[in-house]
């Protein structure tokens, strides 16, 4: 489904993405961990489309279409979902207003009519109670005065409703207590399809427990340097990261 | 990508306003300047009695004791008064009786513009008063109203049909002295509408006057007179656009508002005047002075206005609480693009007991645009419990435009309860970016930002309007965020 080569990339001049590759078939989790400063996000933000990143080298295919060549709002509609790390606010802007008019932009793009009001709140209802979500979240404009937590949550009931086919995760599970995470984790789970995938961006295992990786990917300082099965993910918590720093400068003089 | 996005902006913005087509109609005017003998001209054009003849000279030989204010917030070029043409109307301009006496051309124009002329065809209800260059060519439901005993007709025909009515309200809410472009209208109106709603009555339907300036390097003036007789109501709203040219044209309008005992008025605005061109050349200089009266006890008036366009905007429409127990109510959206200036604001003056003021103002800078809110709020000394809830908002499209705030709190009285808060936001790349990433574009994602924004606003204009409105500060702010 997502196929990254080489991919290198920057902000303001400085190379943050040194040489990216990575393959993500359908039906896949992919969890991408690695310490502060990596590039977890800017690799989120490229695949997104966000401006501010320029990509200087390589190639991002995403089902069989060249990925970078298409708008934000583009690859929105060809499925692709980010769930941010610090999700915005948008004040007046009410939840409702804004999923229906998401939801009816990419039913448009796939040639469907536009959802009647009654269905769509039908729809917000479904939706709301597969991610446990609070009925008042919706009501209220798009992540004004939630928490932490009910950000990330709120994250997981779109992703909920626009139903991607390559769902990225930034951090979704920072600033989250335990009950909450197994609400997100439950979300994501109840969501998995075999021809939609999963990129999961984490620091810790935890959410790991309860979102069960096919591949885990380890950056550092820019690149993948370690890819493994999902017990991989357990060393790394038992270690820590030093350990994979020590193995880099190991191979590096070895 | 980015090649892209630079197209779908430069797209959007090469064509927006759809209103500055001209139209090609045989018009009546006369020479260019202004003197005494224009102003004889213009009565004389229009028939007039003596009595407003000389209301006329009377206003412009005060006018020329004038000089035109300078404290606004404002680059104004200077205007040369007499490289104006004061008075332009359409030819042969019969007593129109059907829909068919108008013009052809008139008629397109307004069919282009999406005002319905045709009452048979006309589904909401709306009574229309058409006034094109200052004249006013057709007022639909005339007879309808009638039978309820509702006025509502051309400023130019109330003279002729109901003298003494125009007399006792004419200048009675903004007198000919009150400022400059005030004095300067009260000597060279032209038309505009005249509206009276006796006593008792509650008006069926929307009233509204659609003006439209269309003959280059003319002025334009009207003057509308409103009077709710004791218990009435009565919603009216206003329209107007203008021709994309690239001189700048003066509209300098006088709206007067009397609300009697118990009466209430909602005065709503749509204001599109051309706003001139991305440079910032051309576009209407909308200098208009707007009060209202709430003359008797209980008596309310709301004024509502979404200005989005006019090069400079400046004007305060503002509400006399003269009746105890009256309310008046000042609700705002002003936007100011590329290098549009708006000074605008309300003034609330107290003077009853009891008296109430809302006034929410929501400014949207974008471009190179300058908006400056000036309210005043004024207690009289012997305005015992005043209550005044005074809200100000800006909200910032880019790093280029400017939002300012001038409030004046003039309180006398220590029974009063005055309120006053403000905001300053801006859209930024990131909420846009959310939205793109839900699959909206940029230009539907301002859409839903500013709507949210206004909307507070926006519910108080009839529902028609409302929806309108929404798309005009969608289109008005296209190209914006970049």
């Amino acid at each position: 489904m997502l196929i990254i080569n080489n991919l290198k990339a920057s902000i303001d001049g400085k190379s943050i993405l040194k040489g990216i590759s990575l393959e993500v078939k359908p039906g896949e989790i992919h969890a991408i961990m690695g310490p502060n400063g990596s590039g977890k996000s800017t690799l989120a933000a490229v695949l997104a489309g966000r401006e501010l990143v320029e990509v200087t080298e390589g190639t991002v295919t995403y089902l069989g279409k060249n990925l970078l060549e298409m708008t934000p709002e583009d690859r929105a509609k060809e499925g692709i979902f980010l769930g941010f790390q610090y999700p915005i606010e948008i004040p007046g802007v009410s939840m409702v207003n804004f999923m229906k008019t998401a939801v009816n932009e990419h039913r448009k793009h796939k040639g469907l009519d536009p959802l009647s009001a009654s269905d769509f709140l039908k729809m917000m209802r479904d939706k709301k109670e597969l991610v446990e979500i609070d009925s008042k979240l919706a009501n209220r404009s798009v992540n004004e005065g939630f928490s932490g937590g009910e950000k990330k949550k709120n994250e997981i009931f779109q992703m909920a409703m626009l139903e991607p086919r390559l769902a990225i995760l930034d951090e979704t599970d920072s600033g989250l207590d335990i009950d909450a995470l197994r609400i997100v984790a439950n979300g994501v789970n109840k969501l998995k399809r075999p021809d939609n995938s999963f990129i999961v961006i984490t620091h810790y295992q935890r959410l790991l427990d309860y979102i069960v990786p096919d591949v885990v990917h380890v950056l550092y300082d820019g690149r993948i340097v370690k890819t493994a099965g999902k017990e991989l993910a357990l060393e790394l918590e038992e270690k820590g990261y030093d350990w994979i720093k020590k193995e880099i400068e190991n191979n590096v003089t070895a | 990508m980015e090649k892209d996005q630079d197209k779908i902006i430069s797209d959007v913005t090469t064509g927006e306003y759809k209103y500055g087509f001209y139209s090609d109609i045989e018009m009546d005017r006369i020479p260019k300047g202004l003197s005494e003998e224009v102003v004889r001209l213009i009565s004389s054009k229009k028939n007039e009695p003596d009595w407003l003849l000389e209301f006329r000279l009377k206003s412009y030989r005060h006018w020329l004791t004038m000089k035109m204010p300078t404290w606004p917030n404002l680059k104004i070029a200077p205007i040369n008064y007499q490289d104006i043409i004061f008075y332009a109307a359409p030819k042969e301009r019969k007593n129109l009786t059907s829909i068919d006496d108008i013009d052809p051309e008139l008629k397109k124009t307004f069919d282009k513009l999406g005002i319905p002329l045709e009452e048979q065809k006309h589904l909401s209800g709306v009574a229309v008063d058409a006034v094109i260059d200052s004249v006013s060519v057709k007022t639909t439901f005339k007879e309808t109203l009638a039978e309820m005993g509702i006025i509502f007709c051309s400023f130019s025909d109330a003279v002729r049909e109901y003298p003494d009515l125009v007399k006792r309200y004419m200048g009675s809410v903004v007198p000919y002295t009150d400022n400059f472009f005030a004095t300067l209208n009260s000597a060279v109106f032209s038309d505009g509408s005249f509206c009276y709603i006796p006593k008792g009555v509650r008006c069926p339907m929307e009233l509204s006057t659609y003006f439209r300036i269309n003959s280059a390097n003319t002025g334009q003036f009207e003057r509308t007179l409103l009077i709710a007789d004791e218990e009435s109501y009565v919603s009216y709203l206003e329209g107007c656009t203008a021709p994309s040219r690239d001189e700048n044209q003066l509209h300098a309008a006088i709206v007067e508002i009397v609300a009697e005992k118990n009466a209430e008025v909602k005065y709503s605005t749509v204001q599109n005047w051309y706003p001139g061109d991305k440079e910032g050349k051309g576009g209407v200089y909308n200098f208009v002075t707007k009060r209202g009266m709430c003359k008797g006890e209980n008596s309310k008036i709301s004024w509502t206005q979404i200005e989005t366009g006019s090069a400079i905007t400046w004007k305060y429409p503002s509400c006399i609480l003269r009746g105890d127990n009256s309310t008046g109510e000042f609700y705002s959206v002003a936007v100011t693009n590329n290098y549009q200036q708006a000074d605008t604001g309300t003034k609330m003056t107290h003077i009853g007991k009891n008296t109430k003021s809302t006034i929410v103002s929501k400014g949207i800078s974008a471009g190179h645009g300058q908006n400056s809110y000036r309210g005043l709020v004024k207690v009289l000394k012997n305005a015992s419990n005043a209550r005044n809830y005074s809200q100000c908002d800006s909200l910032l499209l880019g790093d280029k435009c400017g939002a300012h705030t001038f409030p004046y709190l003039e309180v006398d009285n220590s029974t009063s309860i005055v309120e006053h808060e403000a905001t300053t936001s801006k859209i930024g790349e990131d909420q846009i970016f959310y939205c793109n990433q839900r699959g909206i574009s940029t230009e539907d994602a301002i859409g839903l930002i500013v709507n949210g924004y206004a909307r507070e606003v926006i519910n108080k204009l009839p529902m028609e309007f409302a929806v309108e409105a929404q798309k005009l500060l969608q289109i008005s702010l296209e190209g914006s965020v970049g």
